[in-house]
């Protein structure tokens, strides 16, 4: 159960290597005894974030999870839940890549909407369902700036997450009567590995940074929230900026 | 009728409320069918819902809502026992009890709480000093189990002082006989005494005193610092004797006037109790109590009950809600008192409803929580920083050897609790025995590991 003052006793990292999602996990596990199920592709680097986390002092399940492979999501839901109650979902899986490849390759453009939008649109549905009858609980889905409005240096990426960005906003109307919360949140230019080797845009942050946004969405039952949160009134305007004047910005 | 609603429940605090199905107006046929039928998530049952935390919550669960089986089936003038529905409210006992001359042994803070809840958390009052808490005062208790069969237990059954204090985790109080005791007014004869810090109270409270009178406790001031840190109003007392009222009361049968003024809406905004608000009421209610007065006469509402004048007065502290901490730590740590009052004071997190008070000797109870010691509450609005600040208070209370109230408590951690109470193993054997399959469950539950 999450308590009085926010404090959830488990969580389920859908994406179980994401930075994004380990930095969230770290700082519930300084405050609580933790239990944190990882489900990613298994990996070196799964294993790596299994032994940081248990280094933190959460207890630690993995669970081999493809965002690609939707029809063994069901099994892998269900699996996730055996241990008891999830308080704290995390949807933090997704691709970035070469956005110019994204358009021009079949497979790669394929891939990228299949991960991002049908993957995170699978695990959604599930995890209504597992959450509904359970009776409580967040799900926490981490959409983008890039959602709100298509840009052309990255609109492959930004499209997946704009669908993503929509059905969670939905869903969260839908589950309203069941007491389960959504919580969508759009980081900006996050520096991590997947952001690795790309110019840092204007108002970047790093993963501990979008946690603190988490963990305070949680907390207060925010539905949308923004990293940086200024970020929310830049997008704002930009959504409304001309389309011949938009198209010349630096973004 | 007994039908199922769906409602979003939550504690007393208005935090982490989580939805359930409750059957309301239940009778004990289907109280017995519900738990016979009760799926994975099981249910518990809810009285008046005046715990702060989470224990009559079950998110997906089912909730039974006693409020409504609260028949009061008998009440005895000679031999003081009344047999009563869980769901009757200690004011609806205390209001047909007076005129027989019963009194009500052990009451909390507010009327407002039923039988089976007052069992369930075994509450105390200000009088346990001298009269301990309220299972000491149950002689007998009607408990549908988790097989849904109905058990009579008595003070001679383990599985009776698991359910005292036991959360509703051992079942579902359906009745009880209650021992109440036998007076001759509804007034009290009351001392007061305002102290100018926390040393002078402390020092009131340990010089002997205390003993003399049946009820005792003190509101104190946990915003000012320095010199005027924890100044406090000490109010005790006995219930009068006929001889003792003035001519003009002696001559009404007891009977004890219950003013209520209004009842506060559901629309005030978040941040209301802050250092301006409560600081200025804190300041006012030091100042309206007289230095020192002897041998006044106070009905039920002004000695014990103020806060039952406004209904929902919860509502004050806005949507975010609050919680309310409530400690108990061994006679000797004068010092471990201090110090807590001292960091609320300083600490930025504004407190108003505060109270002191001296325990008396612990209950058979494996769960109960007074134990011989100081018990202090305080109500802290939910802002930043107030989890962490909590944390940092349950390492105090538990370093010193007390621990916290599971009536009140909202956020303290499962491995907090488990040290906290030293028989919860010895608890955990018997409920395991009584409910093998877990049939009964709430947010408190989850929440602390209990079962």
């Amino acid at each position: 159960m999450i308590d009085a003052v926010g404090n959830p006793q488990s969580l389920l990292l859908l994406g179980g290597t994401s930075e994004i999602a380990l930095a969230t996990a770290e700082r519930y596990a300084g405050r609580r005894r933790l239990r944190v199920v990882l489900a990613a592709r298994p990996s070196p680097r799964l294993d790596d974030a299994a032994v940081r986390l248990e280094g933190v002092g959460a207890t630690v399940m993995t669970l081999p999870f493809d965002a690609a492979d939707t029809a063994s999501h069901p099994e892998t839901i269900e699996k996730a839940f055996t241990d008891g109650d999830i308080d704290v979902t995390l949807v933090a899986f997704g691709l970035l890549g070469d956005q110019e490849k994204a358009w021009t390759d079949h497979a790669t453009a394929v891939e990228l909407a299949q991960v991002n939008y049908v993957g995170a649109v699978s695990v959604g549905v599930l995890l209504a369902t597992a959450l509904q009858r359970q009776g409580h609980g967040t799900l926490v889905a981490l959409s983008s700036a890039a959602a709100e409005r298509p840009r052309r240096s990255n609109f492959c990426y930004g499209s997946t997450k704009a669908g993503l960005d929509a059905f969670y906003t939905g869903l969260t109307e839908a589950l309203r009567p069941s007491g389960v919360k959504v919580s969508v949140i759009r980081p900006g230019f996050v520096r991590t590995k997947m952001t690795a080797g790309l110019k840092p845009a204007p108002l970047s942050v790093t993963p501990e940074q979008v946690a603190e946004v988490i963990v305070d969405a949680v907390t207060h039952g925010r539905e949308q929230s923004w990293a940086p949160a200024p970020l929310r009134y830049v997008m704002s305007a930009l959504r409304h900026v001309p389309r011949p004047i938009f198209r010349r910005l630096p973004i | 009728m007994s039908e199922i609603v769906v409602r979003s429940l939550s504690g007393w605090g208005g935090t982490a409320p989580s939805r359930a199905r409750v059957l309301v107006d239940p009778t004990v046929e289907s109280i017995q069918q519900a738990v016979r039928d009760a799926g994975s998530r099981g249910v518990i049952a809810r009285g008046l819902g005046r715990s702060y935390g989470d224990p009559a919550q079950n998110a997906g669960g089912l909730v039974i809502d006693m409020t409504g089986c609260n028949r009061i089936h008998r009440l005895d003038a000679d031999s003081g026992l009344a047999v009563v529905d869980a769901g009757v409210s200690l004011d609806a006992l205390m209001r047909a009890a007076l005129p027989l001359r019963l009194w009500v042994p052990v009451l909390p803070g507010t009327r407002q709480v039923t039988v089976g809840g007052a069992i369930a958390a075994d509450i105390h009052g200000k009088n346990h000093h001298s009269a301990g808490s309220f299972g000491n005062h149950v002689r007998c208790l009607e408990l549908v189990t988790a097989d849904g069969s109905v058990a009579t237990l008595t003070p001679d059954d383990e599985l009776f002082w698991a359910t005292v204090g036991g959360m509703g985790l051992t079942g579902v109080i359906v009745r009880a006989t209650i021992a109440l005791t036998h007076v001759e007014s509804a007034y009290f004869i009351v001392d007061t005494d305002r102290t100018a810090d926390l040393d002078e109270l402390m020092t009131l409270l340990t010089d002997g005193s205390d003993d003399r009178y049946d009820y005792s406790a003190a509101w104190f001031d946990a915003i000012s610092t320095g010199s005027r840190l924890g100044r406090a109003v000490l109010t005790r007392g006995w219930l009068a004797r006929r001889d003792e009222l003035p001519p003009r009361l002696r001559r009404e049968g007891p009977a004890f006037d219950a003013p209520y003024l209004f009842t506060a809406p559901a629309v005030f905004p978040n941040g209301l109790a802050n250092r301006v608000t409560f600081g200025a009421l804190s300041e006012a209610w030091y100042r309206k109590a007289p230095r020192h007065r002897r041998g006044e006469v106070q009905n039920l509402t002004t000695f014990y009950h103020p806060l039952d004048m406004i209904g929902q007065w919860n509502r004050a502290y806005g949507s975010r809600g609050f919680l309310q901490y409530q400690f108990v730590v061994p006679f000797g740590t004068e010092d471990t008192v201090r110090r807590i009052v001292e960091q609320i004071a300083r600490s930025g997190h504004v407190s108003f409803l505060n109270v002191i008070k001296r325990f008396g000797e612990a209950s058979a109870a494996p769960l109960s929580f007074p134990q011989p010691g100081w018990t202090v509450t305080v109500d802290l609005p939910i802002r930043r920083g107030l989890a962490e600040f909590c944390d940092r208070l349950d390492e105090q209370v538990l370093d010193t050897g007390g621990r916290l109230y599971l009536a009140k408590e909202s956020r303290a951690s499962a491995a907090t609790v488990a040290c906290m109470y030293p028989r919860l193993d010895e608890w955990r054997k018997i409920r395991a025995a009584a409910d093998p399959g877990g049939i009964f469950a709430s947010d408190l539950s989850r929440r602390l590991e209990l079962p």
